[in-house]
């Protein structure tokens, strides 16, 4: 085939989605942050002119702790999903075949049921007339009146239940390519468990590893909805702001302000990311 | 030499805390307590009003539409895509690349405000329409994907080999290619009907008024507490919907 043929039968192949996510991908995210320069109509839209009074509004002392819970809690749950996720995957890629794909399965069920349903499930089960709550007040492990919902080690729970399979998934496509032999070299060699676990698999899925916590991290960045719905007052994430100035004070600027900032936070570190592996690609082949 | 217990002890306790409360919300669903704090006796009950609410109904059907003509498009496009990626390497493939894979780590609030932005700045009223739109765009990446791991075991010199024995291009692609791709197509499409249905925050950003889809009304079902037992029954049927997909895709994917 002739260069010029292949040329147009990438781009043909090429530009359905390349346009696509150009349209509705690129494009909206440069308009949230050029619509944070805008100033706000009442109509919830976008009034005419550019001003700066929106960035001037953001440097407010008050955002100063949302900020801090939302990185705070977003690190806290993907550590500890990371360490959940690294033995499942673990036992998982050393299971036999049969044991593996029920084990796979038992993971993807819940990571595809509805997200809604998820929290609700634990909202019901966390409820104070609920059955968790009745269990433990009568093991005597919380006292009578203890309230279960609506605090932030509440907000931490569900989002770690709902973010473990996105940990899990990526660190077991890592650990079926790991080589378990090479545990078995490391006992030989006078290694114990704990020692071969983490000097030899956890460095082996390393990729798997950052995948995951990336996946997770970013996941638990733009969290409203749990905050919202099993969290106190007091809980609210960077997330709840932004669905707040969109759907109660229609004020699209703002929103699009705090959204442009989280995108910035979330996408420029990514870029690096991709860019420096396909480098490393490069530098590899 | 002798297998530590503890990865085996920690994976039976993740599995147990994933399923425990789907398990509770399953059996409440049967259970004629109102809270679900006690059994107080097995009921069809809530079953019973889930069919009588006509408004669920209209909303699953939205749903549907949604999730079909949605998967459907990020089919195409999807399978496309990862065709360009795997037989090409090039500059082009490299941006091709990075703008399949950034939606994927996008957290959803963001793609819904920026959709959302697009919408008012171009005036497109929200509706249908603009809900197919945002689905496509979150779906086109996940089925991509789940194409390009098919791709990668995908032989390539059967297509030689069919173009050796006179077919043109075009047959091999419709007579080899294609139908050896199918499973990894369908698995792929199958995940975007999933994701399509089950989505709620990017939904929530772009609906309008009349295009009440499922996750949009169980949202609004869960601030008054006397729909909650029905939450209960709507999320045993969509639990075991979602167990009977996750089955047929798993089968797809396996299938060499």
């Amino acid at each position: 085939m002739s260069t010029g043929t292949r040329t147009s039968r990438q781009w043909l192949l090429t530009l359905p989605s390349l346009t696509w996510l150009a349209v509705f991908f690129v494009i909206p995210a440069i308009l949230v942050i050029l619509t944070a320069f805008r100033p706000a109509d009442l109509q919830g839209g976008v009034g005419p002119g550019w001003t700066m009074d929106t960035l001037h509004e953001l440097n407010d002392p008050a955002y100063l702790p949302i900020l801090w819970r939302t990185f705070s809690l977003s690190a806290a749950t993907t550590l500890i999903c990371l360490v959940l996720g690294l033995p499942v995957a673990f036992q998982m890629a050393r299971a036999g075949q049969r044991l593996r794909q029920v084990l796979l399965l038992l993971v993807i069920i819940p990571f595809l049921s509805n997200f809604l349903i998820r929290i609700f499930a634990w909202k019901s089960l966390l409820h104070p007339e609920g059955p968790l709550t009745k269990l433990l007040i009568s093991l005597q492990l919380i006292p009578e009146n203890a309230v279960l919902l609506h605090h932030s080690g509440t907000v931490l729970l569900v989002l770690v239940y709902t973010q473990l399979p996105f940990a899990i998934l990526p660190l077991y496509a890592a650990a079926e390519k790991f080589d378990m032999g090479l545990l078995d070299a490391a006992r030989d060699l006078g290694a114990g468990p704990w020692r071969a676990f983490a000097k030899v698999f956890v460095p082996g899925v390393r990729r798997g590893l950052s995948s995951a916590a990336i996946m997770v991290f970013v996941c638990c960045l733009g969290q409203y909805v749990i905050p919202q719905m099993v969290g106190g007052a007091s809980d609210e994430m960077l997330g709840s702001k932004i669905a707040q100035r969109v759907f109660s004070d229609r004020n699209l600027p703002h929103a699009s302000a705090l959204a442009g900032g989280l995108m910035l936070a979330v996408l420029v570190p990514m870029l690096i990311v991709v860019l420096w592996q396909q480098f490393g690609r490069k530098e590899e082949s | 030499m002798k297998r530590s217990w503890l990865p085996g002890f920690i994976t039976l306790c993740v599995i147990l805390f994933l399923f425990a409360p789907l398990v509770v919300l399953v059996v409440n669903s049967f259970n004629a307590s109102r809270f679900g704090g006690e059994w107080e006796g097995f009921t069809w009950m809530w079953y019973e009003k889930l069919w009588a609410a006509g408004e669920i109904w209209e909303s699953l059907l939205i749903t549907l539409k949604i999730a079909i003509s949605a998967s459907l498009a990020a089919m195409v496009l999807g399978t496309l895509a990862a065709y360009a990626l795997h037989r090409f390497r090039s500059g082009l493939q490299n941006v091709h690349h990075m703008l399949i894979t950034l939606p994927l780590v996008m957290p959803d609030i963001l793609m819904g405000m920026s959709l959302l932005a697009l919408f008012v700045l171009t005036g497109l009223e929200t509706g249908l329409l603009t809900i197919w739109i945002a689905h496509v765009t979150f779906c086109l990446s996940f089925v991509t994907m789940v194409v390009l791991g098919r791709l990668q075991d995908f032989d390539f010199t059967l297509l030689d080999a069919a173009r050796d024995l006179g077919a043109t291009q075009a047959q091999a692609v419709k007579k080899v290619l294609l139908p050896l791709l199918l499973p990894g197509v369908l698995a792929g499409g199958l995940l975007a009907f999933t994701l399509s249905i089950d989505d709620y925050v990017i939904t929530f950003f772009v609906s309008g008024p009349g295009t009440t889809t499922l996750p949009l009304r169980v949202a609004s079902m869960m601030k008054t507490s006397r729909s909650l037992p029905m939450i209960n029954a709507l999320s045993t049927l969509l639990i075991a919907s979602t167990f009977l997909v996750a089955v047929c895709s798993h089968r797809l994917q396996r299938r060499a």
